[in-house]
């Protein structure tokens, strides 16, 4: 981004998206008030609601590993310039990977159906980005328009899927039979108990062993690699790109599969790991808080990360508020969501000019 | 006569499911014009919707909620126009922003003041929507299939909303081609530099076209829950924001082509409800799902230059910085 506030790296991975956090809680906490509850009561409501006890943790990390999936597959695509708003449908084609390996194979071995499954989320998710990044590559047809697109499709091939052909025989609702044995990320509580450490049950799986793995391949690939390098000098500079000799065509694509293979891998933790079947609208929203994670996390793992955890707190607190406060409701938490983008993406620049010229006359340190 | 009587019914019905797609692309229509991107329709309409049959429940009076809804578009159309024009900000994110916050908010502030599970009360009192509009001698008019019912179907029985959104393709048309202000805001579109060094602000333009976009945009919103429903209810433009926009592109961003790209949306809308497991000569039964998606899979393919070809606005998604 153009920026004219240049800051150093802590003020810009650290207090501005801090800042920016601030705001947007301001905001939400006068909605609150506005509905004539307590915004503090509500905070330390949404705290206990996502801490306070191991069950709700174990909730908190859950939803905490699909946004590290979606918010990664943002921020790949950002660094090679490329908005990809299309996490919500790749995350549901990926989940459809998910449900046909899992229904298919999954009387065979853990062993093999769910390495299988993941493999067979990341391929779907890519296929379905694969379509509007070639689009874009080769006939220019805006991304950002394609993808949007790409998600109603995908939602309305899913419907047409369980409606017509995956739907259990002699059900009423839209939903697959269950996954076979094998195809069970093992949880949590589960793997902890083995090694004889109690912990309360929940759906949190071993499906963030893999987003811990996927915040680590990504930063190795964006920082450590020819090809990441490559990334993200198309995305600062397409033109000094071109005369570097990179490919934006093939750019474009390598950012956009590996976008869509890691958004489809929120079908493996949300499939694979809890509902063990495929649903209506599983993804339910992920894709977009992708976009919040992303921005609030500069588009960095370890940010993505910290962000993650705060959306997976926001959202198993705000339904535990949903509880407590019968005027308030867990869609508070959109509301919080959609703020947190305004002030990290669109009006950033309200707090990074400013902080800028103040740190750079606090002591000329304001360049890096 | 008894398929001449359908099909009177099917173009009634894909009349009142273009009305919101129509508005909501017109007021895309500007703003893309300016060089705005407008992936904000949905929010805004959203917003509109809940805000106009929240005031109308409240205060029992249709036109009052239409008031509430264009405030509640315009607000958000300012708020995308402060991020995006004065500080610059990325216009997809904006608008991102904005369709999710609202997504959020206008559910919560209905839990909040109505306690019905985030919807706002039925709205069935006298004035409290916009009803249609019977025309002279309609009724006696429907004996009669072709002149009478055609007249009595698509002509006469709409409420105020629909003729003003058949009214305002025109209308834009004209302001977009025969005035000044419009010729202003296709340069803008096209060329903000030219525009500025004739001594025009750039950001005033798209100010104004953004505002334009939100108005629009909240008498969209307000058709959709207090004329074509009777209240708000949780993420009821479902897509049509998106689904104007695809519209918007289809129709290359020209007001008639736009018309017929919306009549065409609506029209396998419409369609898809009444095709239901009915076999088709040639196709046979075409899964709803495919008509539904049938939209969105156009515009791809349009956007990818197989059929037809779209340009944008040249300076679209750019801000524009004065001292480059």
């Amino acid at each position: 981004m153009s920026a004219p506030g240049r800051l150093p790296r802590w003020a810009d991975y650290g207090l501005l998206p801090l800042l920016n956090l601030c705001a947007a809680l301001l905001i939400s906490g006068l909605v609150i008030r506005l509905i004539g509850e307590s915004p503090w009561a509500a905070l330390k409501l949404m705290a206990a609601g996502a801490f306070g006890a191991q069950d709700s943790v174990g909730y908190t990390l859950f939803y905490a590993t699909d946004f590290v999936f979606t918010g990664l597959a943002v921020a790949v695509a950002v660094h090679a310039g490329v908005f990809n708003i299309g996490g919500e449908g790749q995350a549901y084609i990926g989940g459809l990977g998910v449900g046909l390996v899992g229904l298919a194979f999954g009387s065979w071995s853990p062993w093999i159906v769910v390495p299988l499954g993941i493999a067979a989320a990341c391929a779907f998710g890519a296929a379905w980005a694969f379509v509007p990044a070639w689009l874009q590559a080769r006939r220019g047809s805006h991304i950002v328009i394609t993808t949007i697109m790409f998600n109603f499709i995908a939602s309305a091939l899913m419907t047409y899927l369980l409606v017509n052909v995956l739907i259990k025989p002699g059900q009423q609702s839209p939903e697959s039979r269950e996954f076979g044995p094998g195809a069970v990320m093992p949880s949590v509580h589960q793997a902890l108990g083995m090694i004889g450490i109690p912990f309360a049950p929940s759906p949190f799986n071993l499906a963030s062993l893999l987003a811990l793995a996927a915040c680590l391949l990504v930063w190795v690939f964006i920082w450590r690699t020819r090809w990441g390098y490559a990334l993200r000098v198309f995305g600062q500079n397409p033109q000094a790109a071109l005369y570097a000799g990179i490919s934006p065509q093939r750019t474009i694509l390598v950012s956009m599969l590996i976008s869509g293979g890691l958004a489809g891998c929120l079908g493996v933790n949300e499939l694979m790991g809890s509902e063990h079947r495929i649903l209506l609208d599983f993804p339910g929203g992920a894709g977009f808080v992708g976009i919040a994670v992303a921005l609030m996390g500069r588009n960095h793992p370890a940010g993505i990360l910290a962000a993650s955890l705060l959306f997976g707190a926001l959202y198993q607190g705000g339904s535990q508020l949903a509880f407590d406060m019968p005027h308030v409701n867990r869609d508070m938490v959109v509301l919080i969501q959609g703020l947190v983008i305004l002030f990290c993406g669109a009006l950033e620049n309200i707090f990074r000019v400013p902080l800028a010229a103040l740190l750079c006359r606090a002591g000329g340190s304001g360049r890096t | 006569m008894e398929a001449f009587r359908e099909i009177i019914l099917l173009l009634a019905a894909t009349i009142r499911v273009a009305t919101p797609l129509v508005l909501a692309a017109l007021a895309g229509l500007f703003s893309e014009r300016s060089g705005m991107i407008d992936l904000g329709l949905e929010g805004k309409m959203l917003a509109a919707a809940f805000a106009s049959a929240a005031v109308a429940a409240a205060t029992g009076s249709a036109w009052l909620g239409l008031g509430a809804g264009v405030a509640a578009g315009a607000a958000l159309a300012l708020v995308i126009a402060f991020a995006c024009v004065t500080h610059r900000g990325n216009q997809v994110v904006a608008a991102m922003a904005i369709n999710i916050m609202v997504a959020g908010l206008a559910p919560a502030l209905a839990l909040a003041w109505f306690n019905q599970g985030g919807q706002t009360p039925q709205l069935d009192g006298p004035g409290q929507r916009f009803l249609g509009l019977a025309w002279p001698w309609s009724q006696a008019a429907r004996r009669h299939p072709l002149p009478g019912l055609a007249y009595a179907e698509l002509l006469s029985g709409h409420n105020v909303i629909v003729y003003f959104a058949a009214a305002l393709v025109p209308a834009s048309a004209w302001v977009l081609y025969r005035t000044r202000f419009g010729l202003r805001l296709r340069a803008v579109g096209e060329n903000p530099l030219a525009v500025d060094t004739a001594g025009i602000s750039v950001g005033a333009l798209r100010y104004q076209a953004s505002i334009i976009s939100g108005v629009l945009c909240g008498v969209a919103g307000t058709y959709i829950s207090t004329a074509a429903s009777a209240g708000f209810v949780r993420d009821m433009t479902a897509g049509k924001g998106y689904l104007a926009l695809a519209a918007l592109i289809f129709g290359k961003w020209r007001p008639y082509p736009t018309l017929g790209a919306c009549l065409l949306f609506a029209f396998a809308d419409a369609g898809a409800a009444r095709l239901q497991g009915v076999a088709l000569p040639v196709v046979g039964v075409v899964p709803v799902q495919f008509i539904i998606a049938l939209p969105y899979i156009l515009t791809v393919l349009l956007l990818a230059g197989f059929v037809g070809e779209a340009i944008a606005p040249k300076a679209i998604g750019a801000p524009y910085i004065k001292e480059k």
